[in-house]
């Protein structure tokens, strides 16, 4: 399983900090600041993993959790949100549009590598899971057309 | 003996209290010493124009004359009740719990205003919170500051072998966004600060209209005028000379209201409406009657009068289409959120939902007294229908107080944010005084 993330923030400080973080984790980064073309951004990139500010120019983070939902080009991708709004509201707007975790601003770099680590795993296991539930239908049909 | 017995006894301890001679409090009221001698001695009943004539020269609300100062104490101690959102066995002796007690009365009471205002403020915060764009731009930046200075601060500390390069750029990082967090904290302080008198800084506009119609008390005597240009000389001159107002936003805002209540001072002529209410009371189709004015018109003028001459206290809601409250008067008792989105229970949305149709009901407001409301709403076109258009409502809300509510009541709330109401069909969001905040 790869280690690709893109992550999607307006803050430069913030990026490279993340990014610097990541890469001596073992990570490949790819950084997008603007909202409006960052799903065509993450569809291209096809990652296993986007970090999503919420308040971003062009496109508000949820408008793209929810187009990349919609579609289903990227299933079980994992996205960790980041956010300064940390009310219940928020959150639970933010889980009802598919984002996988909430974190909000101002966060520590072992929060954000932690949970960058266990969403990883966690999809990996997700993954296998789906992979043999296939497996095992795959059996039982060709024992069937035997039989 | 009643309380409202006792009004004549009232009015000659006011009038004693303030030096007028009986013969001299008569001459001004225009009737005769020996019939003030009458009503002041409780042989003689007083009410209408002259207890309203009585009040004004005595400088007392009319209710202080008929009920007494004792009347706020006790209605705090049933707001205090109600407050509990369970009944109160002892609710019918809460005149002789004042009586006996009248100091823990007071303190009891003194601690359900403290409950009230601060009610009220986390009702403005949180309304700041939710509808002022700028502020949370403001939070927005301060905190995605801090993050950046958290994150690149971490790497330094805990990095043990940083490269001279990664050290020298997260260091110049760490001094831009330290001076950033400085500026936009500031900003910050700045915006919040009330007493600043920058334009850009006074918070959202409404505030200071809202400020600007307080200090009038809402009533305008520059524009009490069917002079319509002479209004419309006063109406700028008012707006000029305002210190509350200093946006340009806020100013506009104010000056809208302001034409509009020159029109319904034009319809309803403060003399002539005087009258009306000596003789009919403030019965809202009576005077569009007398008048043969539409009743939205009614219920903003008789909003906007003072106290002496509509012979009580009185609120005033105006929203539109949306909902949004475009203006209100606040009335004691009566919860009135300032910009954020109100109780939908409320009269003025029901008027809203049926255009044109006047709305009357008695309500009673959920955790803040048992004191009743009557509510007048009706909702009208601002702009009329065409085969191309659709109409655009706005709807109008007067509030009258009245001393208590009938079992009749209808409950409603200010805000979901500040309602007490837990099994509500039209709660929206969950309340923050359930959670114990």
């Amino acid at each position: 399983m790869g280690r690709h993330v893109v992550l999607v923030e307006d803050e430069p400080n913030i990026t490279e900090a993340i990014r610097f973080l990541l890469t001596r984790d073992g990570w490949k980064v790819d950084s997008h600041a603007d909202g409006a073309d960052a799903v065509d951004v993450i569809r291209a990139a096809k990652p296993d993993l986007v970090i999503l500010d919420l308040m971003l120019p062009g496109k508000s983070g949820l408008e793209i959790i929810k187009e990349l939902r919609d579609s289903d080009e990227l299933p079980g991708l994992p996205v960790l949100m980041l956010t300064a709004r940390g009310q219940l509201k928020d959150r639970e707007m933010a889980e009802r549009a598919g984002v996988t975790r909430f974190m909000t601003k101002p966060f520590s770099n072992t929060e954000v590598l932690t949970a960058v680590r266990d969403l990883h795993a966690q999809a990996g296991l997700n993954r296998a899971a789906a992979g043999g539930r296939e497996g095992e239908r795959t059996d039982l049909a060709e024992r069937a057309g035997q039989g | 003996m009643g309380r409202d017995t006792l009004t004549g006894s009232r009015i000659r301890e006011r009038r004693l209290m303030l030096g007028l001679r009986q013969a001299e409090l008569a001459r001004q009221v225009d009737i005769s010493a020996s019939s003030l001698n009458l009503s002041e001695h409780n042989r003689r009943r007083i009410g209408g124009k002259l207890l309203v004539d009585l009040a004004r020269v005595l400088a007392v609300e009319p209710s202080m004359l008929t009920e007494g100062a004792e009347v706020a104490l006790l209605s705090t101690l049933r707001e205090a009740a109600a407050a509990l959102s369970r009944p109160v066995a002892e609710l019918d002796r809460v005149d002789e719990f004042a009586g006996r007690f009248p100091g823990w009365a007071e303190v009891l009471a003194h601690a359900q205003k403290r409950i009230s205002s601060l009610e009220q403020t986390v009702q403005t915060l949180s309304d700041r919170l939710t509808h002022d764009p700028h502020l949370a731009a403001s939070l927005h930046e301060v905190l995605s500051t801090a993050a950046a200075i958290r994150s690149t601060a971490s790497i330094l500390a805990e990095t043990g072998e940083l490269e001279a390069e990664w050290r020298d750029r997260f260091h110049k990082n760490l001094n831009e966004d330290s001076q950033r967090l400085a500026e936009s904290s500031r900003a910050l302080v700045n915006f919040l600060d009330e007493g600043n008198t920058s334009a850009d800084r006074r918070g959202v506009p409404q505030e200071e209209v809202e400020r600007f119609f307080l200090e009038a008390g809402h009533h305008f005597a520059e524009l009490e005028t069917s002079d319509a240009a002479a209004q419309e000389v006063a109406l700028q001159t008012l707006i000029e000379e305002s210190g509350a107002l200093v946006a340009d936003a806020a100013r506009t805002i104010a000056r809208e209201a302001l034409r509009q209540y020159c029109a319904d001072a034009r319809a309803l002529p403060l003399a002539a409406l005087s009258d009306v209410l000596s003789e009919h009371g403030s019965n809202p189709s009576a005077i569009a009657r007398a008048f043969g004015v539409d009743l939205p018109t009614v219920l903003r003028r008789l909003g906007a009068l003072p106290p002496e001459v509509l012979g009580q206290e009185a609120g005033l809601v105006v929203c539109d289409g949306s909902g949004s409250i475009l203006f209100h008067k606040p009335v004691a008792g009566f919860a009135l959120p300032r910009f954020g989105a109100s109780c939908p229970l409320w009269p003025l949305y029901t008027a809203l939902s049926r255009p044109q149709q006047p709305i009357h009901r008695e309500v009673v407001q959920q955790g803040r007294s048992s004191v009743g409301f009557d509510c007048y709403a009706v909702s009208w076109p601002r702009l009329s229908a065409d085969f191309d258009r659709d109409p655009l409502y706005h709807a109008v809300m007067l509030i009258l107080p009245k001393r208590e509510a009938s079992d009749a009541a209808q409950s409603v709330g200010a805000s979901c944010r500040i309602c007490p109401m837990a099994a509500c069909a039209a709660r929206r969001e969950p309340s923050l005084l359930k959670e114990g905040f």
